[in-house]
């Protein structure tokens, strides 16, 4: 699977991730407050700054990752080339560009293991009223091991289609893709109910 | 318990695989991917309490840096552009989705998922996502619903039926299957 962390190790993966969540929380809400289209840009200037440090590499790849944001800003700027709001849509545009380009330095600089541990501390209130969050994590750890399984079946039966007719193979496919995973999840919850199951009689 | 979680986990799986479904791409020059018709599946299938877990599992985990979206995107900057009211709508979607089929007793299992993915993938959803944009970017009502609201209308409603059809089909397989409608479930 590609990752959307960074193709080389900067020293800001080495700081605490609800450190650099608390600090892109406060920035994002700073932008959303500045009016002031010089500010703005100026912010934008230091968000590439940012991406600058680390290297060219890291600049490239982080890039790349900006780039899937073109329709949208294509959208807007449309509409305010139309409404000749020009002012309000280059501030608009640069805030959207700094706040999405901040918050994804924090995805490219923090390890998915990070993460976790964060939404796990996260759900320390829900565990203090005697929710049990191992079925979250479970959970967890389950979708990352389904989900190639699923893309391979996908691919089977795309496959097995195409062999037998001339038409592409289209939404039709959902059916069968979805029983043949609903099959699948009975045998897996089976066989996690055989193992002792993984909830019940456990006091973490 | 042990089933309840694997079908979570499945169905969030379920998302982010047709969300690598090829994508048509409107005249509006927005990509229509399959991604939202798991949400109303999670919705049709799972029932409103299951499926908005579900969906709740897939919205964290694509803040939590998985690139699950459609086109390999994830990342928490998804959360901060004005459109992401749809993500933060995504498990109320499929909650009302899920809440319609679960208490509306049609004969007729595709009609009544279709009508509730319109109901609750499309109207609650947008009931979310287009406030949420007025408020962000900030813009007004029309202009909402020019940009963020109608070039995405033809894809859902299209993918709405689809959502229908698939639930009756699923329906029609194995019974037992479409949890919304299981009575003892």
């Amino acid at each position: 699977m590609i990752s959307l962390t960074s193709p080389v190790r900067t020293r800001a993966h080495g700081w605490p991730a609800g450190i650099k969540l608390a600090a892109l929380a406060v920035a994002t809400f700073a932008l959303f407050l500045i009016h002031d289209l010089w500010i703005m840009a100026a912010a934008f200037a230091a968000s590439l700054g940012l991406y600058a440090l680390p290297g060219w590499r890291f600049f490239r790849a982080g890039m790349e990752r900006l780039k899937v944001l073109w329709p949208f800003l294509a959208i807007l700027g449309v509409w305010h080339v139309v409404t000749a709001t020009y002012d309000e849509g280059a501030e608009i545009l640069l805030r959207l560009l700094t706040t999405v380009g901040l918050a994804n330095l924090v995805t490219m600089t923090t390890a998915l293991s990070d993460m976790i541990a964060v939404i796990r501390w996260l759900a320390t209130p829900l565990r203090r009223v005697g929710l049990n969050t191992r079925a979250m994590e479970l959970a967890i750890a389950l979708v990352i091991r389904i989900l190639p399984t699923l893309i391979d079946n996908g691919q089977r039966l795309s496959d097995a289609c195409r062999a037998r007719s001339p038409r592409r193979p289209g939404w039709r496919v959902v059916v069968p893709f979805t029983l043949l995973a609903l099959d699948d999840a009975e045998h897996l919850a089976d066989a996690l109910r055989a193992r002792g199951g993984f909830l019940e009689n456990k006091e973490t | 318990m042990e089933r309840n979680v694997v079908l979570i986990a499945l169905f969030t799986a379920l998302i982010a695989a047709l969300g690598l479904v090829p994508k048509l791409t409107l005249a509006s020059g927005i990509p229509i991917t399959a991604q939202s018709l798991g949400i109303m599946l999670c919705g049709t299938v799972l029932g409103a309490k299951r499926g908005a877990l579900a969906v709740l599992l897939f919205v964290v985990l694509v803040a939590a840096g998985l690139p699950l979206l459609a086109g390999g995107r994830g990342g928490l900057g998804v959360f901060t552009t004005p459109w992401a009211g749809f993500y933060y709508g995504f498990p109320i979607a499929a909650f009302v989705t899920g809440l319609i089929v679960e208490k509306w007793n049609g004969s007729n299992v595709s009609v009544v998922a279709g009508v509730a993915a319109v109901i609750g993938g499309i109207g609650a959803l947008y009931l979310v996502a287009v406030p949420y944009y007025m408020v962000m970017k900030p813009a007004g009502l029309g202009e909402a619903v020019l940009t963020a609201m109608a070039p995405f209308m033809p894809g859902d409603l299209i993918k709405a039926v689809l959502a229908g059809l698939i639930t009756g089909a699923l329906y029609k397989a194995r019974p037992s299957s479409v949890l919304s409608r299981a009575k003892a479930a």
